[in-house]
């Protein structure tokens, strides 16, 4: 029991954040359900696109971190995250291994890939994107292959269980092993 | 197999003793004790071909690791499926094999009911810590009936096994060296332009993962039967297919 001396202690912030990837991640994590609300007695969830708050915060306690690191600005928010994270949880195929989003670096260098998407669509315009969209890296690659990951959450998407299982044992509610697999 | 004699060589897997037949192998005599020792190459009803490694062993003064499939029992013999050690080399192993192709599991034919999913599974492969080679392959879909995508293949040979010893008809082999590797189809035409497929399907029924598919399958819906071989294999071997009745 906490003394009314001692304020209760923090509860520790989780973020989660979506990098090259198609948002479905972070919809098995709404089909955490009713489950976001016990979760929020467990956690603080201090950034994500849940989450009004443009900056990436500090101190960070654990991230979900969804996607591939395909492009530059996914590339400054991966050692963003890794600097004012605690915990870097790989969230999904895409972070994991690359995924869908890494079948891009069979089709060639980034020029000629989106040359083929955007020029050679016969349902485009011909039109190429410009300057308001951030620059591809040579491949699009594995967040554990850019910056330290510390734990790895395959599944495409983890079912909602499977996230569940995966934060009761890291917030400490539950440790029951729990599996893992790809796909 | 059908076997005349009882199993009367003793051998020690993981401090169990087992009675193997004289001519068996590690990898069989523990499959009949229960001892599970992973394994992907090895197709039963087809020769040995100890190409992926996964099955190795420690066997008691030999310096080296010894592919369970392809290692045959000799008396007092001591094997060791499992220590940290080899734990750790079968682990590598499916993580170098996952790098060297592109195995997508989540547009995959084969998501779901796939034995490379399944080792990684079973040997806690989380993640693939060599670099992808995201190598350049593509996908033959020239035959009626099957399409061949070598993106997704491990040569592990067990559609050539199957092909040559099974089905008599060789049309798939290996041709290229090391990471060049790869299957191909008679002497390197399509295969659906290769004369000598017979249209059997055996190596689609064995193959491990999604390389070999059924055209028309989509995600997760390619479902393969390896044990078609065995099932094959000792039928002929027993000679099931005669008529006994005609032969007293």
């Amino acid at each position: 029991m906490t003394s009314p001396k001692h304020a209760a202690p923090p509860l520790p912030r989780l973020a989660t954040i979506w990098l090259g990837g198609c948002s479905g991640c972070h919809m098995s994590f709404v089909d955490l359900d009713e489950w976001l609300i016990e979760l929020r007695r467990h956690a603080q969830i201090v950034y994500g696109p849940l989450v009004d708050r443009k900056e990436f915060p500090e101190d960070v306690d654990a991230v979900l971190v969804e996607g591939a690191v395909t492009n530059t600005d996914n590339l400054e928010l991966a050692h963003q995250l890794r600097a004012r994270s605690k915990v870097v949880i790989s969230f999904g195929d895409c972070a994991v291994t690359g995924n869908v989003t890494a079948l891009r670096n069979l089709v060639g260098e980034p020029g000629e890939m989106v040359y083929r998407v955007y020029a050679e669509h016969p349902d485009r315009d011909g039109q190429m994107p410009s300057e308001v969209i951030p620059d591809l890296l040579p491949q699009a690659l594995p967040l554990h292959h850019v910056v330290p990951v510390d734990l790895f959450l395959p599944g495409c998407p983890p079912p909602a269980a499977r996230i569940r299982e995966a934060l009761e044992s890291l917030l400490g509610i539950d440790d029951s092993p729990h599996g893992i697999r790809f796909g | 197999m059908a076997r005349r004699q009882r199993p009367n060589v003793p051998v020690v897997i993981d401090g169990h003793e087992v009675m193997a037949y004289p001519d068996e192998s590690v990898l069989s005599a523990a499959d009949r004790e229960g001892i599970r020792i992973p394994r992907l190459c090895a197709l039963e009803g087809t020769s040995v071909h100890g190409g992926c490694r996964l099955c190795v062993v420690e066997v008691a003064e030999r310096h080296k690791l010894m592919p369970a499939c392809g290692t045959t029992v000799v008396e007092d013999m001591e094997v060791r499926t499992r220590s940290r050690s080899l734990d750790e080399h079968r682990k590598l192993i499916c993580e170098l094999l996952l790098a060297e192709g592109n195995h997508v599991c989540a547009v995959c034919v084969s998501n779901g009911a796939c034995e490379l999913q399944d080792l990684a599974e079973e040997l806690g492969v989380d993640h693939v810590r060599p670099d992808y080679q995201f190598p350049r392959r593509s996908v033959d879909a020239s035959h009626p009936k099957y399409t061949f995508d070598p993106n997704r293949c491990v040569l592990c040979t067990r559609c050539v096994r199957t092909c040559a010893e099974v089905e008599g008809a060789h049309v798939w082999d290996l041709a290229g060296r090391a990471s060049g590797s790869h299957l191909i189809a008679d002497l390197g035409q399509e295969w659906g332009e290769a004369p000598s497929c017979t249209w059997c399907g055996k190596c689609v029924a064995v193959c491990p993962t999604g390389a070999l598919a059924w055209k028309g399958k989509a995600v997760g819906e390619m479902r393969h039967d390896p044990s078609l071989v065995a099932f094959l294999s000792s039928a002929r071997e027993q000679g099931e297919w005669v008529d006994r009745e005609a032969l007293r």
